[in-house]
This record gives structure tokens, C-alpha cells and sequence, in this order.
């Protein structure tokens, strides 16, 4: 149902907005706040979205509800001070390393306090300094520059049910802080809580500096390939659409940072397929490990190893398309430049924070050597390429080298929840009926806010239910059906981040529009329309690579090179309590 | 954060009486104030693992979500507290009518330091407290559940010698 309301005397309508702030965003106007992401609960913690309400005083618009016929006015003397002596209070217990800080330029708080003209700080820097969390590979935490807006508990509690980040103590104590240094934590390092945080007490823990180094050093070849969601976000840094396909951008600014070589992650997806829909088809005839779990997603798997090591074999075995792609670029890259593995550097750009602690993993290191170098985000992307004066929207679009950059569509759908069911689905059907597949377009299995279907595939008469889930509270309530004997799939997809890996915790910021998922997936969807082969074992440089060097799916050597094991985590975890 | 290893060894926990103490509340999340409460009785505070434990065993909870229930009443302790649990009240009445002589008195008596919640021995712990809401016998102190009345630094001394012998 339509009704209406007044915003600065205009009229306005709404129809099921939960909240004034909605209604106000919808109407093309906009309101500062901190706290308040359309994806999680209203907090009303950071009092910034104050509006004035006739008959009924000051109001936050992010937890008022939305009455028709209401008066609501935005900008007024009374906001505007309001609004002001939040930023004060705020600044005063903030640290005010600006200049220095990890999200200068992407921080809401530098940008309200210039906004609304902060010129001083009129209370005394704080006493005491807190330490710097940097345990973690993939995320930095600066309790110093925290404004309890609780975005970052609500993330995780929300979106991964993990609550690995929570309030302690009470006032003007209050802190938010894992139980222990977030490097020896549950947490699963899905950055969801950086993409909420509206300051720098959340970030990436950035790599720039040591790739930097190696393009820099002379003896030192430098490769990279990049993820699919990754070049259907990275051009918002540089005011382009969400959404706009910008690879050949990327590919152009890589080589001109000075990366001797460029590939895509989406020829790894599509080995990826390869291995994975055989892996599926077995076990579909053996019955065994049903449902297979996808493995591609770096957080999902840490938190299976800490919190459901019994269900370690339900995982593919396959490693991630980032972890098949760079041992193949580490075995064949130095053959075809004549140099030793030492002197390459392989850098993967990646949506994703959890693929910096995927990269450490053991299992992904050949004779000691990671086989991914460096992970970046593609916020860290960005950046290099603004370092480097690169005029990223005046490039000319090129094309990633040759044999390991070409990829099928269904490499690149891989960056959306239901991306990776649906390549699976179109190479297993081939795979195992001998016939072709005439509409890959499986629809159903697409979705960026839907965070749980189920998909019914008639592979020639065989039934196969798909699962599709994001976020990890949803992977859980999978969980637990398929322990309770309940489950009705055999195949179930998981990414942690809502959406999938197009809205990483190494995203461009996104947190105040929930569109922003729909327009890049809708970005790679295109891509996939548009390239003649969609099907991964269609990718010509793919069958290439069967045919020379990994002889068939689930060889030996594929074994060797594109599979993996899972550790259990829960054995050496704190939350493994002793009985006594 | 928490210590970590440090408080570990500070109590062994046993996971059986936790179990019977979750038992008791049904392992629900809306009993979790309940649930800390009996576990400090049961150890005089609420040793880490505990705390982890009850994170780990009630649906919707995780370890940080009990440490911040833990963190934000005044009631629960993450130290141990000692068999006799000296609160002195420094509420208005009782900041007028001298508390502070009398709680500078005890911290000298029981050579405690400023800030330290329990005595060396762990037979006393001391805290301040807002308001008892018995300013009329101010300045109070209460030991367990006891009331002393109208304290003074040679009254309280009077008291705690008698404690003090009683555990000899």
C-alpha cells in the first residue's frame, strides 16, 4: 500500500519502508549516519540520522518507523547542532591520525566532520592509547578509532552467525574486541565487519608495500591474475557504475603499474569446474559424502574446519580457482620465461580478505613456497593505481596474456552466489549425459538477496536438488538439517558474504546501498552472455592444459596440483574446552 | 581481550557441573544472566573457560557475546573473588560521612594495593559500591551479607580482626 509523508514540505511516498531513513534515500534525499546499514538490524546507536518530526521533537530516521501524513524536516538549526556535537563528542575519543590512517579519503567520519565544518576539536586527545590488533592476515583492528556504532558486531552476528566480534565492558569503557587477538580467533576473516566499519578501526591489512617492492626489484618477474568480482566493482573507485565490466582496464593498469604478466582467476574457476563437477558425478554414483560441499570460499572453509570438523568430508577437495590458478602459473610461467620459480612473483587480486589467510595456508605452498606470493583486494587495487598516476577511465582495454587468461562465462559467474552451482551444473550435465546442454541460463539458481533456494536440476532423468546459501548463519541452519538427516540436496553452495564474493570484505565500500550487489552480479551475468564459450570445459586453454599436462579430471597430477585437505581446527581451539 | 593462558590456570573448571547448571536453565539464551550467576557461585567468579564454554554450548550465543553480558553488570567478576566479599558503600550519604577513611583502612589493614580486587591470601576481596540504599546508618559496609553500620577506621579494623581470627 502507497501513502504519504512530508519531507521539507514535500510531499513523499512510501510503501514498505521499515524506517523514515529509507523513505528519505528513496525519495532522493540523504541523511548522515554512521550506524545505520540497510542489510543489518537499526541500531540507533550513532544519533547522526536526527531529523525533526512536527509534534514530535527530535527523532533518528533510522529507527523510526515511517506514519503517514508525518512531518519530517531534515536540515534544521536543531540537526545541524545535534549532528555537530555528535562529530565533537565523537572526535574527542578519536584518534586523530588522519593523514595516516589506513581509510583517510573512504572514511565517513572525516567526511561528516568536514560536512558540517569541524574546524576544532574543543576537548583535550584522549589519555590512553589502546594497542593495535594485527594478528590477523586479513584484517586490522584499531580499537582507537572506534565509534561503537556496532555495524561490525551486527555483521558478524548477522550475516556469518559467528559473533566473533562483540561489546565489552560498559560506558565509557565500552570497547569492541574479539576474545582473543582476532589472528588466533574464530574469525573467519570474511571482512564483513571492514565493509561496514564507517572508520578506520576496521581495515585491510594491506600488501601494497610488499608488491610493490617485488615490481620494483629488478630480478623479479611479476605475474598477477585477477577475480571475477573484481572487475565488476573496481571501477566504482574511479566514479564509473557498479556493475561496469572494466577487465580490460584492469588488465591495461596492471601492466602499466609494471606486472610483467596478467592472467584471470576465471581460468582457474574453470579448471575448477572441471575437477569439481567430476568430483560431484562420482560421488553421486558412489552415494558417498553427499552433499558435496562447495570449496571455493576461504571463510566458509576455516569456519567448517573450527566449527564442524566432522563434516570435513562433505568438502570438495578441490583448492579455490585462486589456488588451482597460481600452482599452475608457478609450474608452467617460469618454463615459458626461462627463469627460476624464485624470482616470479605471483599476485592474485581478489574481492576478498579471507584469500589473504588462504594464501598462508600450508596446503597452497609447494617445497615451502606459497604458491600465491601476495593476495590484493581490490580496494588495495585501486589504490596502486592511483599511486601510480594511472588515469584508470583513459585506458585502452587490453587483453590478459595467453594461455592461462582466456575463460569461459562460466568462469566468470563464478563472483555471485549461485554463480559456482551454475558452471558446476552446465559442465556435470555435459559430463555426464554426453549431450549438450542446450539453455545454461539456470536462473533459479541466481540471487543476490535471496540468501537460501533450493534448485531442481533433471540431469536426463536423474533428480539432483542444488542448495544455494550466503552468508554463514544460512550455511549453518544447512548444517543442521543435513545433521539432523533432514537434507534434501546433494549439492550445496556456500559464500560467505551476502551475495558472494561480489560483495567481499575487499569490495569498494557499498555498505549504505544494498543495490550495489544486484548491479555487479547483473555486470558479470553480461560478461557471460557475451562470451562465445560459457561452458568450462568448452575453455580451449583449458582442454590445452588437460591434454598436455594434467592428462584428465582427478588425474594424479591434478590431484597433486588442483586438490587439497582440510585441517581440524577445532582440536587446537580455545573453544575446544578440556572436560574435568 | 581476555588473559588467555595466565587465568587458565587459574581454576580448573569442570564442564560436568557446567552441563548441570546449563541443564538447569534448559540452555537457553534468555537465561544467560541466571546461568552466569550460578557459575559464579559456583567459583566465585567466572573463570574464562566458563565463559567460553557457555558461548559455545547455548544456541545464538558465541564466547564474545558472554564475555560482553559478563563485562557489563557490575555483579559478575572475571577475577577471583575472596571468601569474604567487603563491599564499602561510597554513595553520597556515605562519601560525606567518611567512607574513604574507612576504605583506605581496610586496603592498609589487608595490605591491599589500589585497584586490587583480592587480598593475596584471596580470603578478601574489596570494592566499592554506589548505593546500598541504607543512608541512614551511612558510612556502610557489608562483608557476604552482612551489614556493618556506621563505620569508622577503628570499627572496621574491630571487624576485620575478628574475621581474621575466626580463620586462623
Amino acid at each position: 500500500m502507497t501513502n504519504t509523508l512530508f519531507i521539507d514540505g514535500k510531499e513523499v511516498e512510501y510503501t514498505d519502508e521499515p524506517n523514515l531513513l529509507e523513505v528519505i534515500r528513496k525519495a532522493g534525499m540523504n541523511v548522515p549516519t554512521f550506524c545505520y546499514r540497510p542489510d543489518l538490524t537499526s541500531f540507533g546507536a550513532c544519533r547522526m540520522c536526527v531529523v525533526e518530526v512536527e509534534g514530535r521533537g527530535i527523532q533518528s530516521s533510522c529507527t523510526m518507523p515511517p506514519e503517514p501524513g508525518l512531518k519530517i524536516h531534515l536540515n534544521t538549526e536543531k540537526t545541524r547542532r545535534i549532528r555537530k556535537t555528535v562529530l565533537e563528542l565523537l572526535l574527542a575519543n578519536h584518534d586523530r591520525s588522519c593523514l595516516t590512517c589506513e581509510k583517510s579519503g573512504d572514511c565517513e567520519l572525516q567526511k561528516y566532520s568536514e560536512e558540517y565544518g569541524i574546524k576544532k576539536i574543543r576537548y583535550a586527545d584522549k589519555d590512553e592509547y589502546l594497542p593495535i590488533d594485527d594478528t590477523s592476515p586479513s584484517i586490522v583492528r584499531d580499537p582507537n578509532k572506534c565509534i561503537l556504532c556496532g555495524a561490525c558486531v551486527r555483521a558478524c552476528t548477522e550475516f556469518q552467525g559467528h559473533s566473533v566480534l562483540g561489546f565489552v565492558n560498559r560506558g565509557s569503557k565500552t570497547v569492541v574486541e574479539p576474545i582473543r587477538p582476532l589472528g588466533q580467533s574464530d574469525c573467519v576473516n570474511c571482512g564483513q565487519c571492514v565493509a561496514v566499519c564507517p572508520t578506520g578501526a576496521l581495515t585491510i591489512k594491506s600488501n601494497i608495500d610488499d608488491v610493490w617492492s617485488r615490481i620494483t626489484d629488478p630480478t623479479k618477474r611479476v605475474i598477477a591474475h585477477i577475480a571475477p568480482s573484481v572487475r565488476v566493482a573496481l571501477g566504482e573507485m574511479f566514479g564509473l557504475e557498479p556493475g561496469e565490466n572494466t577487465i580490460g582496464k584492469i588488465d591495461a593498469a596492471l601492466r602499466k603499474i609494471g606486472f610483467d604478466m596478467v592472467f584471470d582467476t576465471n581460468f582457474g574457476a574453470d579448471l575448477t569446474i572441471m575437477e569439481e563437477a567430476t568430483e560431484f558425478l562420482d560421488r553421486l554414483k558412489t552415494g558417498k559424502n553427499l552433499p558435496l560441499f562447495t570449496s571455493c570460499c576461504p571463510a566458509w572453509i576455516k569456519y567448517i574446519e573450527t566449527m564442524h570438523p566432522d563434516m570435513l568430508n562433505h568438502l570438495s577437495s578441490c583448492k579455490s580457482p585462486m589456488s588451482m590458478q597460481s600452482p599452475v602459473l608457478v609450474d608452467l610461467v617460469p618454463k615459458m620465461l626461462g627463469i627460476d620459480r624464485k624470482d616470479l612473483t605471483v599476485v592474485a587480486i581478489m574481492p576478498c580478505t579471507a584469500k589473504k589467510f588462504e594464501a598462508l595456508r600450508p596446503e597452497m605452498s609447494q617445497n615451502g613456497v606459497q604458491d600465491t606470493d601476495f593476495v590484493l583486494t581490490t580496494k588495495e587495487l585501486g589504490k596502486m593505481i592511483k599511486t601510480a598516476g594511472i588515469d584508470f577511465n583513459a585506458l585502452e582495454p587490453e587483453k590478459p596474456d595467453s594461455p592461462f587468461g582466456e575463460y569461459s562465462g562460466a568462469g566468470t559467474i563464478f563472483g555471485a552466489s549461485g554463480g559456482v552451482a551454475e558452471a558446476a551444473v552446465r559442465t556435470a550435465y555435459e559430463f555426464a549425459t554426453g549431450e549438450i546442454l542446450k539453455d545454461v541460463d539456470i536462473k533459479e539458481l541466481r540471487g543476490t538477496t535471496n540468501r537460501c533456494r533450493d534448485v531442481e536440476i533433471d540431469i536426463k532423468g536423474t533428480k539432483v536438488v542444488v542448495r544455494v546459501v550466503s552468508t554463514l548463519k544460512e550455511a549453518e541452519k544447512s548444517l543442521k538439517e543435513i545433521k539432523s538427516g533432514k537434507a534434501q540436496f546433494q549439492m550445496l553452495e556456500v559464500m560467505a558474504c551476502p551475495g558472494g564474493c561480489i560483495n567481499g570484505g575487499g569490495q569498494p565500500t557499498s555498505c549504505n546501498n544494498s543495490k550495489i550487489k544486484a548491479e555487479r552480479a547483473a555486470g558479470l551475468y553480461k560478461e557471460d552472455r557475451e562470451l562465445s564459450e560459457r561452458k568450462s570445459h568448452m575453455n580451449s586453454s583449458v582442454q590445452k592444459l588437460y591434454q598436455e599436462f594434467l592428462e584428465h579430471p582427478n588425474s594424479h597430477k591434478a590431484h597433486e596440483l588442483l586438490h587439497t585437505v582440510y585441517t581440524d581446527r577445532l582440536k587446537n581451539s580455545y573453544r575446544n574446552i578440556e572436560s574435568v | 581481550m581476555l588473559g588467555g593462558a595466565d587465568m587458565s590456570i587459574a581454576t580448573k573448571i569442570s564442564t560436568k557441573k557446567l552441563d548441570e547448571i546449563l541443564q538447569i536453565y534448559d540452555y537457553k539464551k534468555s537465561n544467560l544472566i541466571a546461568i552466569l550467576q550460578k557459575v559464579q557461585e559456583e567459583y566465585r567468579y567466572l573463570p574464562e573457560e566458563a565463559m567460553i564454554y557457555i558461548g559455545t554450548k547455548i544456541e545464538g550465543l558465541s564466547p564474545a557475546t558472554v564475555l560482553g553480558v559478563a563485562t557489563f553488570y557490575a555483579q559478575f567478576s572475571l577475577e577471583p573473588k575472596g571468601k569474604f566479599e567487603i563491599k564499602v558503600c561510597d554513595g553520597t550519604a556515605c562519601h560525606v560521612r567518611g567512607s574513604m577513611p574507612v576504605l583506605n583502612a581496610i586496603r592498609q589493614k589487608l595490605n591491599m594495593k589500589e585497584g586490587q580486587l583480592t587480598s593475596e591470601n584471596g580470603l578478601f576481596s574489596l570494592e566499592t559500591v554506589s548505593c546500598l540504599g541504607a543512608c541512614g546508618l551511612a558510612p556502610v559496609v557489608v562483608i557476604n551479607e552482612k551489614v556493618y553500620p556506621q563505620m569508622t577506621s577503628d570499627a572496621i579494623n574491630i571487624v576485620l580482626d575478628t574475621l581474621l581470627k575466626e580463620e586462623e
